[in-house]
């Protein structure tokens, strides 16, 4: 995957002012994280119990949680990666951020109101629900972590390297700062403050990406097809149909499979469903982030080949390889200093928000999958739940810094693939099978979720992306690029046959009763 | 909870009708979606030169289709919600009723 975020900065670059202290971000930037601090001050009044930390008391209405999903979907390496793919690789960055959409719909068809119905807090209580506990959340937390902590590499170097260029700040600052301000916000205000950190994200994000594209637009009287033209008679008409991007049809459907199946497995995302009131809120937030994700990735579209027309490929390119800061120079094109500081806080923003969701996912994870129904055997006052929360969340926090620090430097960029991979190997298809196949079992669930894990894993490993990019092999043992097609697949025939093999009639019996929530809401959490 | 009643909610004809519906509808919709986005990736795969087929002076078919793929998700997400708050809610509220 070439959602590249480590920068290649060349000093000897287009007359910017990239890099040095920009006085409106600053200022922004700080604005941001105090009116976002206080948010978890008055978070943190409200919120006490386990439902308050984890689930934001379940209070979030199905508008405001649309928009926070899209905040916790919209990172910086989709503004700045896929505006920057189009504007070094034409239409091909459409065809990658339209995997990532299209994920969106079969989260609403397939997972959303039962996973609203039948869990509590984590997407392992769904499928843990009727089987047997313990074997259930281990392995579920373990696909869990290994998603989330994929993820938080790539968004924590991807974050010191961009906030090193955008503030001219230390690599091991910016990596720190960012650490230290995400842990606030979980640690204290919990998935309330996290919430609405996310909207207000969400809501910087898309208007400044909306006036980026309209002052972008009104060099071009407003007609995307002048805007097009422009980029045609530049760069010749290859620039607007796809390219080299996918050339072998294995590995597109591999690629695509990952980007939208991925989608539905990814905790974070899942957890975020827990804190509306009820399965029709779970709807309508995933119909508005539809609505929000889509209409964003359209603006990055058009921010990609604005860029190419009013700002130029070899600009562009000069000061970073993988075309990152696109959006940026476009910005400073469009609207100068003070509105390039704007959109640079807004990208600072955005892995802010990014990586309070994923740490709040991954505490949960830990205290309530693990410690509560594992370490305790389901029985634990809530008192000490949180406790093993708040801890879990500095240690995530910590380990979070650690990670930024440990990779600085390192190409992670593939990680955000293995991740996706891993949530539509390990977590997706176990969370399916439980949700609409009654005969599935136990045993079936664990070896589905190991397979889908270990498979994603060691297949990227030696596969072209880090047998030979990374590694320098001449050439990879196996062949495709993305995993999905091969580790998913195996995970559900591994789950169906091991199921099969010896039924669990208790899992089946229950699996009856079980519907009146799922399809009801009878008896959901409230 | 009365596990007679359980029992026979969950075996009445209105209630497997509740459940079969919801699930051609959201597994009819998924397969459309699948087919959707998997057909775009074989056609960029195997035939790049027909969406390059040009529409006007600059916009070509590429662009159009891409585009098209993000409309036509909100509108299949939409059309679920339509459903779901027109027709299954009630549904589950008359069952419901019963409980």
């Amino acid at each position: 995957m070439s959602l590249n975020l480590l920068l290649q900065i060349n000093p000897s670059g287009p007359a910017s002012t990239l890099g040095t202290a920009n006085p409106v971000s600053i200022a922004i930037f700080f604005l941001f994280v105090l009116v976002t601090l206080y948010i978890t001050y008055w978070a943190a009044k409200k919120t006490k119990t386990g439902s308050e930390f984890y689930a934001a008391g379940r209070n979030i209405s199905g508008f405001q949680n649309g928009l926070a999903l899209a905040g916790d979907y919209m990172s910086a390496a989709s503004f700045l990666g896929i505006a920057g793919m189009v504007a070094t690789k034409g239409y091909d960055g459409l065809i990658y951020s339209i995997g990532f959409l299209v994920g969106w719909p079969l989260i609403m068809f397939l997972v959303a109101e039962p996973l609203r119905n039948l869990g509590k807090y984590t997407f392992a209580d769904v499928v843990a629900f009727r089987l047997k506990q313990r074997p259930i959340r281990i392995a579920a937390s373990v696909g869990s972590l290994l998603t989330i902590s994929f993820y938080l590499i790539a968004q924590m170097v991807g974050a010191g390297s961009l906030i090193k260029t955008l503030f001219g700040l230390n690599y091991e600052i910016a990596v720190v700062v960012v650490g230290v301000v995400m842990t606030m916000y979980v640690l204290f205000g919990g998935m309330l403050a996290t919430t609405w950190v996310q909207i207000i994200k969400a809501v910087l994000l898309l208007s400044g990406a909306t006036i980026l594209v309209l002052l972008a637009l009104a060099k071009f009287n407003f007609s995307p097809a002048e805007l097009f033209m422009s980029v045609k008679t530049q760069y010749g008409a290859d620039m607007l149909a796809p390219g080299g991007f996918i050339t072998n049809p294995l590995d597109a459907l591999s690629l695509g499979l990952a980007l939208m199946l991925g989608t539905a497995g990814l905790p974070h995302i899942l957890m975020r469903f827990y804190t509306v009131p009820d399965d029709k809120a779970a709807r309508k937030s995933v119909f508005v982030a539809t609505g929000f994700i889509g209409y964003f990735y359209i603006l990055t579209f058009f921010i990609g080949f604005s860029a190419l027309a009013l700002v130029g490929k070899d600009a562009i390119v000069s000061l970073d390889k993988g075309g990152n800061m696109a959006a940026l120079l476009l910005a400073e094109n469009t609207g100068g200093s003070a509105f390039l500081g704007f959109i640079a806080s807004v990208a600072f923003a955005t892995i802010l928000a990014v990586v309070a969701g994923l740490t709040l996912s991954g505490a949960s994870t830990i205290s309530h999958d693990l410690y509560v129904h594992v370490i305790k055997k389901g029985v634990s006052d809530e008192k000490g739940e949180m406790k093993v929360a708040k801890r879990a969340t500095i240690f995530l926090g910590i380990l979070a810094v650690a990670l930024g620090l440990l990779f600085k430097g390192q190409n992670v960029a593939f990680m955000v693939g293995l991740a996706f991979s891993i949530a539509a190997s390990a977590n997706f298809p176990a969370l399916l099978m439980s949700i609409i196949w009654k005969g599935f079992t136990t045993k079936g669930a664990v070896w589905c979720m190991v397979t889908g894990a270990v498979l994603s894993l060691v297949l990227i490993v030696i596969s072209p992306t880090v047998w030979v990019d990374i590694l320098g092999n001449s050439e990879a043992i196996f062949p495709l690029k993305n995993p999905t097609i091969v580790s998913m697949t195996s995970a559900f025939i591994v789950g169906i046959l091991v199921s099969l093999a010896k039924p669990e009639k208790e899992a089946a019996e229950l699996f009856e009763s079980e519907k009146l929530r799922t399809y009801l809401g009878h008896g959901s959490e409230k | 909870m009365d596990s007679a009643k359980t029992h026979e909610i969950l075996q009445s004809a209105e209630f497997k009708k509740l459940v079969k519906t919801r699930w051609n509808i959201s597994l009819s919709f998924t397969f459309v979606m699948l087919f959707v986005y998997i057909g775009f990736l074989l056609v960029i795969a195997y035939n790049k030169d027909f969406l390059k087929m040009p529409l006007g002076d600059s916009i070509n078919l590429a662009i159009v289709v891409g585009l098209g793929i993000i409309f036509f998700s909100w509108l299949i997400t939409g059309l679920y919600v339509y459903w779901a708050n027109n027709y299954y809610d009630s549904d589950v509220h008359e069952i419901k009723k019963k409980l």
